[in-house]
């Protein structure tokens, strides 16, 4: 009887070591599940959840302290892809952050910037380029469409655009659906 | 190689409506006032213009350049000034506009003062030089898909080049652009294939035809005795559509089935098309890049035809000069009926990879283009037997139809060649092969947005990072200025120093001053007129004082 009760308890000792080191050694440093939700976010950080971008959005959401439909940029697709990653129902966008609208960027009028730097101080991703008293401009590949930049501009030179559509970017139109999907 | 022909899975047999188009020889089309020239004609990154506004160009001349590996050239394919480098309606199923160089012939159409011909001389030049001519000669895949010929002549360092699979199957109704290009041109073929041959190092070549073309069948083959090569070899094939698609022509020739992410290179083949080889012939043997293609002209037009045509020539010319009312068209199909796309505008010049213009006029009918009513799936499964490729066409659409986009990945969309097979056989009339072109530009549309918000989460945190970086060094700069505040500076010291100095020397003076009150020593014992004597002095130095007294009493002051 002692024999089994030493080695059931050296197995014991002996699990709790490896347990322990491997808990040590690979120790995770933050929440992945606020990194995979972060990845899904269309890192827009536009602000439009009420939180200061997508990431701390991830991690109000990995917290429970958010929606998972608070992101009009990401739209239905973001929302679905959350409800998948979190187990959830999908539920349709909350209208109080507003509405999914096509894609766009911004475009500064160069004849009427006075170099301000106000709206490079806004932009999330420094998508903005120039200096103090020079003209600015907005580099389109990095703009995300945030439209953070538009309300500091004090001449008004910032205006929305439709995101510019190219021959190999082209995205076939699907026919219309006979079938209602079930749902 | 065995004799034997093998089978894909499915195909149709389909009435081919050519007879009309190979009637009459080859028509030379007349050279259009402008021509149209989209700086992307091919698969991979456009070509680079490298002419401006207001230059004289001559047929042939390079007008933009290819720009990284996967590109080809564009030359003016007449004679004229360049108009605009501008936007303009392409030959493309989107409708949306491209940047084109616009030339304005001067209907002389002037050859290059000095073409580069090499003539049989290619033989004596590496297979890469010979792949430079064929870039620089801007030549791409002219069956369709138009992916630049001179990648596809480079056999890659691990894979040997064993057989040359020279395309003329042309399995797609109404297109007969190969077939009368074999008949009249059909030495030209040969020489280009042997080009060919010779840049891929490949020992056989098979020019594969379908046997629905007897008269280019036969002429090809004297072409072949003619010419004394012994490598090249003429096989017929069954007339299945779509025996033309490059892995369904391989395992009809060679039962070889190229697996799904492979490509022809990975089993030793490559493959071309016949109109290819007779544009890389052009450039090797008359030092002429790309200015022209055979295009079938045909459907509801009073006289089918085949054109030669410069590239650049709008539609709508072509229309007008062969007695079609651009107004009275109801649609226009670039490509086959089961491949092609209907085209957008009608001043949409001709590309490179424009081999068929399918006219349809109002009120009157065209097989193939009446799509009755959709209905409802009905699972019968007929587009499953006909696929070409062994997929599951009911389920790619389903799945598709739903927005299911990994569903429709595991179903192997992109193994899909979009031949049409399953849209013809539907008895639902279901737009099948649409909602795959629809299913795979969405998921490639979903991979660049995922590319592009990776890009913005990077700069947005570097940004983050920058911020706090601008942050501790202001914080760091300010602590240093309000440290070097409090400690004396240098200049300071030397002041204080100096102010010591001076009330030190004050000091000493004052001292002596002192001394100077003090009881004179050595004074008894005198006689009564050295005490006279010394009162006197005394008298006298008293009164010196007095007087001088106010002065340095009022210097010291100042100082102070």
């Amino acid at each position: 009887m002692w024999t089994a009760v030493s080695v059931l308890a050296l197995l014991g000792a002996l699990f709790g070591m490896i347990l322990g080191y491997a808990a040590v050694r690979f120790r995770v440093q933050s929440n992945p599940l606020v990194e995979k939700i972060d990845s899904i976010l269309p890192q827009t950080q536009c602000g439009q959840c009420t939180f200061p971008g997508c990431r701390p959005y991830a991690q109000a959401i990995a917290d429970g302290e958010a929606d998972i439909n608070q992101c009009p940029p990401g739209g239905e697709a973001v929302i679905h892809a959350l409800a998948d990653l979190l187990g959830r129902d999908p539920k349709p966008l909350n209208p109080e952050h507003g509405a999914h609208k096509e894609k766009i960027v911004v475009e500064i009028d160069e004849d009427l910037c006075i170099g301000c730097t106000l709206c490079i101080q806004a932009c999330p991703v420094d998508a903005i380029l120039g200096a103090a008293k020079q003209m600015h401009s907005v580099i389109a590949e990095e703009c995300t469409g945030c439209e953070l930049c538009i309300p500091p501009c004090p001449v008004d030179c910032i205006y929305v655009v439709p995101a510019a559509q190219d021959i190999n970017h082209w995205k076939v139109p699907s026919p219309e659906p006979l079938v209602q999907a079930r749902s | 190689m065995s004799k034997r022909l093998f089978r894909f899975n499915g195909g149709l047999k389909l009435a081919d409506f050519k007879t009309g188009s190979t009637g009459q020889p080859i028509v030379q089309a007349p050279i259009p006032p402008q021509l149209i020239l989209p700086l992307q004609q091919h698969i991979g990154e456009p070509a680079e213009a490298c002419v401006k506004p207001g230059d004289t160009v001559t047929r042939g001349q390079e007008i933009a350049r290819a720009r990284g590996a996967i590109s080809a050239s564009i030359h003016a394919s007449s004679s004229g000034v360049v108009h605009a480098i501008e936007k303009r309606q392409v030959s493309h199923p989107s409708g949306l506009l491209a940047p084109c160089v616009v030339i304005d012939t001067d209907g002389l159409d002037r050859p290059q003062q000095a073409p580069v011909i090499i003539g049989d001389a290619y033989l004596q030049q590496t297979p890469d030089a010979v792949r430079k001519l064929v870039r620089a000669g801007g030549i791409v895949g002219m069956g369709g898909a138009g992916f630049p010929t001179a990648v596809k002549l480079k056999p890659g360092p691990e894979h040997g080049v064993d057989l040359l699979v020279l395309n003329g199957a042309e399995c797609e109704p109404y297109i007969s652009c190969d077939d009368m290009l074999m008949r009249e041109r059909a030495p030209a073929i040969i020489a280009g294939a042997r080009v060919m041959m010779h840049a891929l190092g490949a020992r056989h070549a098979v020019i594969a035809v379908e046997d629905n073309k007897p008269q280019s069948m036969q002429i090809m083959a004297q072409a072949i005795r003619d010419s004394g090569a012994e490598n090249i070899e003429l096989r017929g094939i069954p007339a299945i559509y779509p025996a033309g698609g490059e892995k369904q022509l391989i395992k009809v020739l060679t039962g070889i089935e190229i697996p799904a992410q492979a490509l022809p290179i990975n089993a030793g083949i490559v493959c071309h098309n016949v109109a290819t080889a007779e544009a890389v012939y052009r450039v090797i043997y008359q030092g002429e890049g790309a200015v022209s293609r055979v295009v079938t002209l045909t459907g509801n037009v009073s006289q089918e035809l085949n054109l030669d045509v410069r590239y650049g020539t709008p539609v709508e010319f072509l229309l007008r000069t062969y007695g079609i009312d651009p107004a009275l068209v109801a649609a226009i199909t670039i490509g086959g009926p089961m491949m092609g796309y209907s085209l957008h505008a009608i001043d949409a010049p001709v590309s490179k990879t424009t081999n068929c213009i399918i006219v349809k006029q109002q009120g009157a009918a065209l097989p193939f283009s009446n799509h009755g009513g959709t209905r409802p799936c009905i699972r019968c499964g007929n587009c499953a037997d006909v696929c070409p490729v062994n997929l599951l066409p009911q389920q790619l659409y389903w799945h598709a139809q739903s927005r299911d986009f990994d569903k429709v990945q595991d179903f192997h969309l992109f193994d899909c060649i979009e031949c049409g097979c399953c849209d013809y056989v539907c008895p639902s009339h279901l737009p099948l092969v649409q909602y795959y072109r629809f299913a795979k530009t969405e998921i490639w549309a979903q991979e660049r947005e995922k590319e592009k918000s990776d890009l913005a989460r990077q700069r947005h945190e570097f940004r983050q990072f920058r911020l706090e970086r601008e942050k501790a060094e202001r914080a760091a700069r300010h602590k240093q200025k309000a440290a070097a505040l409090q400690a004396p500076s240098a200049e300071e010291a030397e002041l204080a120093k100096k102010k010591a100095a001076i009330a030190a020397a004050l000091e000493r003076v004052k001292a002596r001053k002192a001394q100077a009150d003090t009881k004179p020593r050595n004074v008894d014992n005198l006689s009564p007129q050295q005490r006279q004597l010394i009162e006197e002095v005394d008298a006298r130095r008293k009164q010196n004082r007095q007087q001088q007294k106010p002065g340095p009493e009022q210097k010291n002051s100042d100082t102070e």
